[in-house]
């Protein structure tokens, strides 16, 4: 079993955080796991790209190579696509559907969002209202989680072991609802 | 057996400790900042051992010299553009006896994620005269940093950790052993070692050479320099570093396996390297980093004998970070393709200042300020501050390394142009900026220095600055800047018309003036108000 992942995102939010979560529950259900983060100057609002490979053999390369990816789990639709080279024939893209337009030339959001569902395998998810009503829009990036957990090799309640964990130390409300999004997320994509 | 999850910095940053590390120094810089907040962090949980931030990667290498002079195990930590800061104790130090084991753990960022450019650490190594150990894989970062103080103990010379980013930010599992105690201090008897007056420094030197059969021996040796057969008549393959990860990854779609010769520990065994190409027709070099094994093998063995492919011959590009498929390519294996969507193209998204960033108000109060001079020319430095760059402010044109700003300024004063501004974060001028500020004060250079200082290492992630921002101002009147043209502003945009009118009378000034511009990082404080509403809810 071989499943990688592409992490996309904007700069602050959050890209890392589900990176982490997804990267401890597999290590703890004793997947061989190699997690390559982008630090540094593109955090600062551009795009940001992490790549998280879980196997259940060793893994030799910290980088996906083109047209391996299972998923592209993208919290912004523009970034959905920038990395589609890296998707494999029956991958995945599943993405938050709230665009950073922090850019001049950002396209029409309906072109983003017709490109993306236009894809053999795609799922679009309103992150950030599930977010808000799970308590805090900062929790979106838990809500991409919760969406792509039916895909990943990992069982549910270990991600939610993990979110508790990660979040312990900001207090017993920022866990709950960081839970909240999980499942609201979660929830949406079995729809 | 403990095993843990460690980023290759933080792997790199435990095995000091367990090595029995006194203290740690460096300046923060991507792809190495982790290491030394890794140190810092468990100063603050354990209590030891001690960890700092200093000025600059110069003064952080001379402290971790000064532990070593006392016999204890010390690290010093930098991104590759660093090491030019810090290379004059770095060069000199490999002439003196180390007495507690040296580390040098270098980040390198290949492909220039974060950097101004992409030097290749191994060559600084080897200019130096000094063991330099490359890991692959987050065990080798932890195995070959505890192994590292044991060479530079054993030999008296510093030893060098190169990282790479993709190795540096990446996370994996690490086996940890068991810690070793601190050396007690015990300073050397032969202190003249340290003397590196002429007459000295010709014996250290010498003694380095005479020592470097034997260093040359035991890195030959080294469990990390690893030799195969292969099963692909005269073709072999090379690696350095995370090539080899690279080619592994490639290797089981190759119709036969090819000898593999992977060098982890430098200076690079040649006579390993000659015995590997000896029955070759053709090898292959993947390196991350420069053509560095590649060059030296073009000197070795004549080309007639054998076709050398690597940067240098195209078969790998000649700059640039390596991934799976460039290596892919120069294995001759037909290309992977991902998703093509027909008819799309993407805008680029670059990184930009954060809005509400306190310098987009100074790049405003700057640009208006200088409206009235098309001919200004406007100096700037490494950092957020950089972002000027780039739209919508468009404020700044030049970006060379750390405090380059205010000497450039002055250069540009110097060779007739008036006004010229330097612009300069207060991190990047406390590590730099404040030697080229007094040749400024010494010559009076009529130019406008521009500190924004937003009260923290903000680029690399919110580092305290060595001197608090209240402090700046006695540090920048203290130089001689005088007091009628010093003036410290408050960067906000209800101040713009004030701050604005300031600027536009100094730079008039046929003097040297400096402005200070302050307001807090919005990532800092954002920062700073998350932990204490967490701290009030964990109570
Ligand atoms: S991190 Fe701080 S200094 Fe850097 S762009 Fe953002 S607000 Fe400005």
């Amino acid at each position: 079993m071989k499943f990688d992942i592409i992490l996309a995102g904007v700069g602050g939010q959050g890209v890392l955080s589900v990176s982490a979560i997804i990267a401890s529950s597999a290590m703890q259900e004793g997947l061989a796991v190699k997690q390559s983060e982008v630090h540094g100057m593109s955090q600062r609002g551009g795009a940001v790209l992490a790549n998280l490979r879980l196997s259940d053999r060793p893994i030799a390369s910290d980088l996906i190579p083109r047209g391996s990816a299972s998923l592209i789990l993208s919290m912004e639709p523009l970034e959905s696509l920038r990395y589609l080279e890296f998707l494999s024939a029956d991958g995945t893209v599943i993405t938050a559907t709230n665009p950073v337009a922090n850019i001049a030339d950002y396209p029409p959001l309906d072109e983003v969002l017709a490109h993306v569902r236009g894809l053999p395998h795609a799922l679009t998810i309103d992150a950030e209202s599930l977010a808000r009503k799970a308590g805090s829009a900062r929790a979106t990036n838990m809500v991409m989680v919760g969406a792509a957990s039916p895909l990943l090799p990992v069982r549910f309640e270990t991600l939610e072991r993990f979110v508790q964990t990660i979040f312990a130390g900001k207090g017993a409300k920022v866990v709950e609802t960081n839970l909240k999004a999980l499942h609201a997320g979660r929830a949406a994509a079995s729809e | 057996m403990n095993e843990m999850v460690l980023l290759g910095d933080e792997a790199v940053a435990l095995a000091a400790v367990h090595a029995g590390l006194t203290a740690a120094y460096g300046y923060p810089g991507t792809p190495s900042t982790e290491i030394l907040e890794y140190l810092i962090r468990r100063r603050r949980e354990h209590g030891g051992p001690r960890a700092e931030w200093c000025a600059n990667e110069k003064t952080a290498y001379e402290a971790a010299l000064g532990v070593s002079y006392a016999g204890r195990r010390t690290m010093v930590t930098m991104k590759h553009v660093g090491l030019n800061v810090a290379a004059d104790p770095f060069m000199n130090s490999a002439l003196v006896t180390v007495n507690g084991g040296l580390v040098v753990a270098v980040a390198d960022d290949p492909g220039m994620h974060s950097s101004q450019n992409e030097q290749d650490s191994r060559v600084f190594a080897d200019f130096a005269r000094v063991v330099c150990l490359e890991p692959a894989s987050h065990q080798e970062a932890y195995d070959m940093t505890r192994e590292a103080f044991d060479i530079s103990e054993r030999f008296h010379i510093p030893v060098m950790i190169r990282l790479v980013t993709r190795l540096a930010h990446s996370r994996g599992i690490v086996t940890v052993g068991e810690a070793r105690a601190e050396n007690p201090p015990h300073r050397d008897a032969h202190a003249s070692a340290w003397v590196l007056l002429p007459g000295n420094a010709r014996r250290q030197w010498r003694a380095l050479l005479d020592r470097f059969d034997d260093i040359r021996a035991y890195v030959a040796a080294s469990r990390f320099n690893t030799a195969e057969g292969g099963a692909d008549g005269g073709f072999g393959v090379i690696t350095a570093g995370l090539a080899r990860n690279y080619f592994v990854e490639n290797l089981e779609d190759l119709p036969a396996r090819p000898a593999h010769l992977h060098v982890g520990a430098y200076p690079y065994p040649a006579a390993a390297i000659r015995a590997f190409v000896a029955p070759l027709t053709r090898v292959l070099l993947l390196e991350e980093g420069y053509p560095y094994i590649e060059r030296a093998l073009r000197g070795i063995v004549p080309p007639a004998q054998l076709d050398i492919q690597g940067r240098e011959s195209g078969a790998v590009p000649p700059d640039g970070e390596l991934n799976p498929d460039i290596v892919r390519a120069a294995l001759s294996l037909p290309a992977r393709t991902g998703v093509v969507v027909p008819g799309l193209s993407l805008p680029n998204r670059p990184p930009q200042l954060c809005a509400g960033c306190p310098h987009g108000d100074s790049f405003h109060s700057i640009t208006a300020a200088l409206s009235a001079f098309p001919d200004a020319i406007v100096t700037a430095d490494i950092g957020c501050s950089t972002l000027g760059a780039l739209p919508p402010y468009n404020a700044i044109e030049t970006c060379v390394c750390m405090g380059a700003s205010v000497g450039m300024a002055k250069g540009a004063a110097d060779a007739g142009y008036h006004p010229v501004v330097a612009v300069i974060g207060d991190s990047t001028f406390l590590h730099s900026g404040v030697t080229p500020l007094m040749d400024a004060v010494a010559a009076d250079t009529p130019m406008t220095l521009i500190i924004l200082d937003n009260k923290t290492v903000a680029m690399t992630g919110g580092q305290p600055t060595l001197r608090s921002s209240s402090e700046l101002e006695a540090v920048v009147r203290g130089l001689g800047v005088p007091p009628a043209h010093l003036h410290v502003v408050e960067a906000h945009p209800r101040r713009m018309a004030g701050n604005t009118e300031i600027l536009r009378r100094e730079v008039n000034h046929r003097g040297l003036s400096v402005v200070i511009g302050v307001r807090e990082c919005i990532e800092t404080a954002k920062r700073t108000k998350q932990e204490q509403s967490a701290a009030a809810a964990r109570e």
